[in-house]
């Protein structure tokens, strides 16, 4: 009972300070530099990870002990060693990079290509069996790609034409990859094109175009933010996948992608892992990434449906 | 979404036979992924299953090779008898220590998450964007990196952690120069029955720490600016000061949105590949070896395809529990709300 007397004055109190501090509008000005040094403090955690690992990468002491963020004598030596040869087998970083560049490439086109087809019949079509597909695909969602590289590898490699396996290919780490990735992107763009008004492809219809001509023409171009969404995604996993690239290609250095030497810098003999190599090797190969990721970063928001943030 | 809905709901029946072209057109449409899928993802797992009961080994690779010899359920035996040539393999072990590393991690990344999102909701707050801009970056960074550069900065000799230590505290307390090897301490911090922490366990958790708070803070964001601000300023009529507030609006306001979330987290992390092996190797004495990393050594390390097939059965019902469990305690928890 004693609790509404003491609160009765501080409603009378509230607007008049309101007012004055502009109603949470504008903050006191101890309360702003507070609040920014919480800020920037968070903020130096975050970036103290990348600014050491570039810093790294310009250390002409290679493994050297870096006492300043800005080197003594910084140079690029590590990225130009890195660009000619970045581990002990004789093949360049332009070479790893295109095999990565290939795999994300495929990847990404197949996951789209394929995925938007199976996500517009889930979406417009009905037909027998599609709600069990839909949870069969779902479930795969659940079950970490690593649980069935075993028997995936070993079926893979008796798909062989000749000398080529596909087991032991980039093609092979592909396809698998895209498998791996379909029932996310199947998923994801089933829930954008459910967005999409139905009425413009029934007036397609009625115009005399076909199914796969209204899903050419009509639907395609509208879906456009989610299809590079999901071509983003595909390409992102492709570029840095490891787990299955290791186990197909590893025994041919050629085939190599980024991933796989990285860890060959790194893994097994990282005692005597020149540290400036690899920081260049990492700040290299995570750029493109996170270019491109900052830069659509409005647009993968937009894209994501799954869910439900679409309404 | 509703217009959609009724318009399926207006739609008249077709005729049977335009009804199965349909179907045919619509399996024209799936058949492409569904045949990849079943090639790469289904077959693969039927084919686990069989595998399971075999020694199929690196001999048994090659398509001319004979068959492996079915051995029933020794393979099973074997991974709970810890009878593995994977050293120091302890399946119990490994269990709790994979369960504890994804909820020590989901509740860490959580709160912290939430809290930061709660600094950056704060009205009048200058250069919110420039912030929310930064503290994006670990998410677009590929993890592999991520795992690499941490492994990297708990280096002892020229390790980020060593070197901060000994520049600040090592420098005003004229210490000798600091090496402590976190991911390779081979005592443990903390040993109860079969939980077992050594000291990588926590550089690990720092590193997932700085990886995995940021997109929770992303999602509690989204939350708080879904809040109603009328709510607040009737909370503030009532004379409720900003943890009343807090507590009776903004809190389970988060709820509905972070539980799922946080329920995605925990089988996210329980699966996490890429720190355990490329931070701490699962060292020390695989203490830090996950599920996920172990099944993987069994195939890319031993060739032991017959028992990495058991230990994926393995690994499917102890993820189907854990997606039963969380399920049954988001929506024990829901109800309970309302």
């Amino acid at each position: 009972m004693t609790t509404p007397v003491a609160v009765a004055p501080r409603i009378e109190v509230k607007p008049l300070a309101q007012a004055r501090t502009g109603g949470g509008r504008r903050l006191k000005l101890r309360s702003q530099i507070g609040l920014q040094l919480v800020c920037l403090a968070i903020g130096s955690t975050v970036l103290f990870p990348i600014v050491w690992i570039v810093g790294m990468s310009i250390d002409p002491r290679n493994i050297s002990r870096p006492d300043s963020l800005i080197p003594p004598g910084a140079n690029l030596d590590a990225y130009l060693r890195v660009l000619q040869r970045p581990t002990l087998n004789p093949v360049s970083f332009f070479q790893l990079a295109l095999n990565s560049l290939s795999v994300a490439v495929l990847i990404s086109a197949l996951s789209v290509g394929l995925g938007v087809l199976a996500a517009y019949a889930f979406s417009r079509m009905k037909f027998r069996g599609r709600e069990f597909m839909m949870l069969l695909i779902l479930a795969v969602l659940m079950l970490p790609a690593v649980a069935t590289v075993g028997p995936l590898y070993i079926s893979m490699n008796r798909i062989a034409v000749g000398d080529f396996r596909l087991g032991g290919s980039l093609l092979g780490v592909a396809l698998a990859v895209t498998s791996t990735q379909l029932p996310f992107a199947i998923w994801n763009m089933k829930g954008y094109l459910d967005t999409i008004p139905k009425e413009l492809e029934e007036a397609a219809v009625v115009d005399g175009a076909g199914k796969f001509q209204t899903f050419l023409r009509i639907v395609l171009p509208l879906s456009t933010p989610v299809l590079a969404v999901t071509a983003l995604f595909g390409f992102i996993a492709g570029w840095t996948e490891f787990l299955l690239a290791q186990v197909f290609i590893v025994g041919d250095p050629s085939q190599w992608t980024l991933a796989v030497a990285l860890n060959a810098l790194v893994g097994q003999y990282a005692g005597s892992t020149p540290w400036s190599t690899f920081a260049a090797f990492a700040v290299l190969f995570a750029l493109p990434v996170m270019i491109v990721y900052l830069l659509l970063q409005r647009w993968i928001v937009s894209g994501l449906t799954v869910g439900g943030v679409k309404g | 979404m509703t217009a959609v809905a009724a318009g399926q709901a207006v739609a008249p029946r077709r005729p049977w036979r335009q009804r199965s072209q349909g179907t045919r057109t619509a399996y024209l449409f799936l058949l492409p992924a569904l045949l990849l899928m079943a090639i790469i993802t289904f077959y693969p797992l039927v084919f686990q299953i069989w595998m399971a009961f075999t020694d199929f080994q690196l001999k048994n690779l090659r398509p001319t090779a004979p068959g492996p010899n079915f051995v029933g359920l020794q393979n099973f035996t074997r991974i709970l008898d810890n009878n593995i040539v994977i050293p120091n393999f302890d399946f119990l072990r490994i269990l709790t220590f994979n369960l504890f590393w994804a909820l020590s991690n989901v509740i860490i990344h959580v709160v912290i998450g939430v809290a930061i999102a709660l600094v950056l909701n704060v009205d009048g707050l200058k250069f919110k964007r420039v912030w929310r801009a930064v503290y994006i970056l670990p998410i677009a960074i590929p993890p592999i990196i991520v795992a690499t550069v941490w492994r990297n900065m708990f280096d002892p000799q020229y390790g980020a952690v060593n070197q901060l230590i000994n520049g600040t505290i090592g420098v005003l307390f004229k210490l000798p120069p600091f090496q402590l090897d976190w991911l390779n301490q081979p005592n443990p911090i903390l040993a109860v029955g079969p939980l077992v922490l050594p000291l990588a366990y926590f550089a690990l958790l720092a590193a997932n720490i700085w990886l995995g708070w940021p997109l929770n803070s992303v999602v509690a964001t989204g939350a708080l600016q879904s809040i109603p601000k009328d709510l607040y300023e009737a909370a503030e009529m009532d004379g409720a000061g900003y943890w009343d507030r807090l507590k009776t609006v903004t809190l389970p306001f988060l709820r509905p949105a972070m539980l799922p979330f946080a329920i995605y987290g925990f089988v996210l992390t329980f699966n996490l590949f890429t720190l355990s092996y490329f931070m701490s190797g699962g060292g020390p004495f695989g203490q830090t070896e996950l599920l996920v990393t172990t099944g993987y050594r069994l195939v890319a390390e031993q060739h032991l395809y017959g028992v990495a097939a058991a230990f994926a059965i393995f690994q499917f019902f102890i993820l189907l529990v854990i997606t039963l469990v969380t399920n049954r305690l988001a929506r024990a928890t829901a109800s309970y709300d309302s």
